[in-house]
């Protein structure tokens, strides 16, 4: 698997072969406070890079998830209609949102590094 | 952590006069009754066989467990009457008594919607009066009466906004809205069909022009803004933004959820304003809520008054009458949108409007304005050094705070608010606008008293002096003095329990 790239609306990528996983950001997570509600988009779905891809709701707000990349959703993590505290305790790993088959691989070099998403995270304060 | 328990440790489980108070379907015995019937004589049975086979399970009190229940329950209300009540963006002001007593004369409380025009002239008179009054006091061409609520105001102005484009045969599709706008202003636009292009503002909290004017285009319907803001700011450059907007000839919409700061000072049909509702149980004083209902009229521009809404007055021949159908010219509702409430709006809500209209005069209503800017800015003045202000004031009728004076001490934005129901106070609004960290939006309405604004600034540097000494167990455990503690938010929208259940014991008898 590749490194996990990062977006300026706080949602990370890590590629597989062609498929990337998608998430929100520990920060993002954090911000939010506790999640009590994911919507996911259907599979099959065809995303571009900066779309409105999936709500996350948390006690504080409701937040749109952009799709870092574009393509084709392939997979959902239902786990998260159940427990969408998954997102708070395991925001890198677990607690994924979709699975995107890209349509252009070379749109990951638009996102930030992990210390390039560090230091923009440090500049929100 | 401190060791409180979350039981009152007395016998009963009350907490003194605050009497703890089970469901009403948890009291009473099976067949007690309040009432003295007569036993019903036998009937034929003509149900065909749907007579109801099993109990119903209605609880069985007698009038004085019944009377006790709703007062218990009411005394567990937090109301203006009952304290201050500083949450920001909701105007909530003292209800004026006498809007009460007009309210329940019996010639205006005891009309039926559907008496006969001639039976009602004076209930129709009073309309039309208020009517008159709203576009005097905003400067605007035709008012739409019928809204029940600020939401539905807003879908009524943004309804007519189409229609207008529509007749036009210039549908549009985005609607921008600024960041800090309230949520009910992209729901509203979302329902009436357009795309959401949120506008960020600028450093000094108002809607950036520059950033507006970048996404202007032909395909804009129109601008949401309100003013003053949810930041409590005056948006100063409006007549830009105003002229921008009509320039690509999309229309200008205001949410006047903020009236309150500007009424009798500014009208806003001399910024440009197309359209814009008025919460009645706001600016006007009639209740919110439970004691409502709200009330959202609708003032409208020359260009969008042929769209306004059924039904509305009309002074005719022979008196004052109601147009509630398309009729065949614009004076008769040709182009309207058709009908959003049933009847004719809130009448009990224009009564109280009118009252306090009337009773406040041109000059009261100008010093409403004018006491409501005063008193935030006398708590900006008076927390300004204990708390973070989000924008440099002076302030209109709301003070913006973030949670900047709360870093690294371990106590949030909401464990504040809740310590501030411990000492009495109905929280501010937290939490928005979305635009700052950690959001407290106080506003303290022209009705408070510099007395009871004097405690509570005393009460807030005290909590914020607490919080800064450390003391973050005791926010953590706030509110402990209610009728019950923390409540788990996160578990109720997670695992919401919507129906109550018999205990299981219970159940299985």
């Amino acid at each position: 698997m590749s490194e996990m790239k990062f977006s300026d609306e706080h949602e990370w990528i890590r590629l597989d072969g062609d498929i990337g996983t998608v998430g929100i950001t520990d920060y993002a997570q954090e911000q939010l406070g506790d999640v009590v509600y994911v919507e996911l988009p259907e599979i099959g779905k065809q995303v571009k890079s900066g779309d409105e891809m999936a709500v996350v709701e948390s006690v504080k707000a409701a937040s749109e998830v952009y799709a870092p990349v574009s393509g084709e959703v392939t997979e959902v993590n239902e786990t998260l209609s159940d427990a969408p505290e998954t997102v708070n305790a395991d925001a890198l790993g677990a607690g994924w949102f979709v699975k995107i088959r890209l349509g252009d691989p070379s749109e990951l070099d638009k996102l930030m590094d992990e210390a390039a998403y560090s230091a923009f995270t440090a500049g929100l304060g | 952590m401190a060791a409180t328990s979350r039981t009152p440790g007395t016998i009963t489980g009350n907490r003194g006069l605050q009497i703890e108070e089970p469901l009403i379907f948890e009291q009473g015995t099976a067949g007690r009754t309040g009432v003295d019937l007569a036993e019903p004589v036998p009937r034929e049975d003509r149900l065909g066989g749907l007579a109801r086979e099993g109990e119903i399970g209605l609880p069985g009190l007698s009038e004085p467990e019944v009377m006790r229940h709703f007062m218990r329950l009411s005394q567990k209300n937090f109301a203006i009457d009952s304290g201050f009540y500083p949450l920001g963006s909701c105007t909530m002001k003292h209800n004026p008594r006498l809007n009460e007593r007009l309210a329940r004369l019996p010639g205006l409380a005891d009309l039926h919607p559907m008496q006969p025009e001639a039976t009602v002239q004076g209930a129709l008179e009073l309309i039309d009066s208020l009517a008159r009054w709203l576009k005097v006091l905003t400067g605007m061409e035709a008012v739409a009466l019928s809204p029940a609520a600020g939401a539905q105001g807003e879908l009524c102005g943004m309804m007519c906004i189409r229609a207008a484009l529509e007749a036009k045969g210039d549908a549009r599709r985005r609607v921008l809205v600024p960041e800090s706008a309230h949520g009910t202003n992209p729901a509203t636009a979302a329902a009436c069909g357009y795309d959401i292009d949120a506008v960020a503002n600028n450093a000094r909290g108002r809607v950036d022009l520059a950033a507006v004017k970048a996404k202007l285009g032909d395909d804009v319907a129109g601008i949401m803004l309100t003013n003053p803001n949810t930041c409590g700011l005056f948006e100063d450059e409006i007549l830009e933004i105003a002229e921008a907007v009509h320039e690509v000839g999309a229309y200008f919409y205001c949410d006047g959820a903020n009236f309150n700061a500007i009424v009798g000072k500014v009208r806003p049909g001399d910024l440009g304003i197309d359209a814009m509702h008025l919460n009645l149980h706001k600016t006007f004083s009639t209740p919110h809520g439970g004691g409502g209902p709200g009330s959202g009229p609708v003032v409208l521009s020359g260009g969008l008054a042929p769209f306004a809404p059924l039904p509305f007055v009309v002074h005719g021949k022979e008196g004052f009458r109601l147009v509630e159908h398309r009729g065949r010219s614009e004076d008769e509702g040709l182009s309207a949108i058709g009908r959003l409430k049933g009847f004719h709006g809130q009448m009990g809500m224009f009564v109280r409007a009118l009252a306090y209209m009337m009773s406040h005069g041109a000059d009261g209503l100008r010093q409403v304005a004018e006491d409501a800017v005063l008193n935030a800015n006398y708590l900006l003045a008076g927390l300004k050094d204990v708390l973070t202000v989000s924008y440099p004031g002076p302030c209109m009728h709301e003070v913006l705070f973030d949670d900047g004076f709360l870093e690294d001490t371990g106590v949030s934005t909401l464990d504040f608010a809740k310590a501030l129901i411990d000492e009495g106070f109905h929280p501010t609004t937290i939490y928005f606008p979305l635009v700052v960290h950690g959001a407290m939006l106080m506003e303290p309405t022209e009705t408070e008293s510099k007395a009871s604004l004097d405690q509570f600034i005393a009460t807030v540097r005290g909590l914020a002096a607490g919080a800064r000494s450390g003391d973050a167990a005791k926010f953590h455990d706030a509110p402990k003095l209610t009728p019950r503690r923390r409540l788990d938010e996160t578990g109720a929208a997670r695992h919401p329990v919507l129906r109550w259940r018999p205990a299981p014991d219970k159940a299985a008898e």
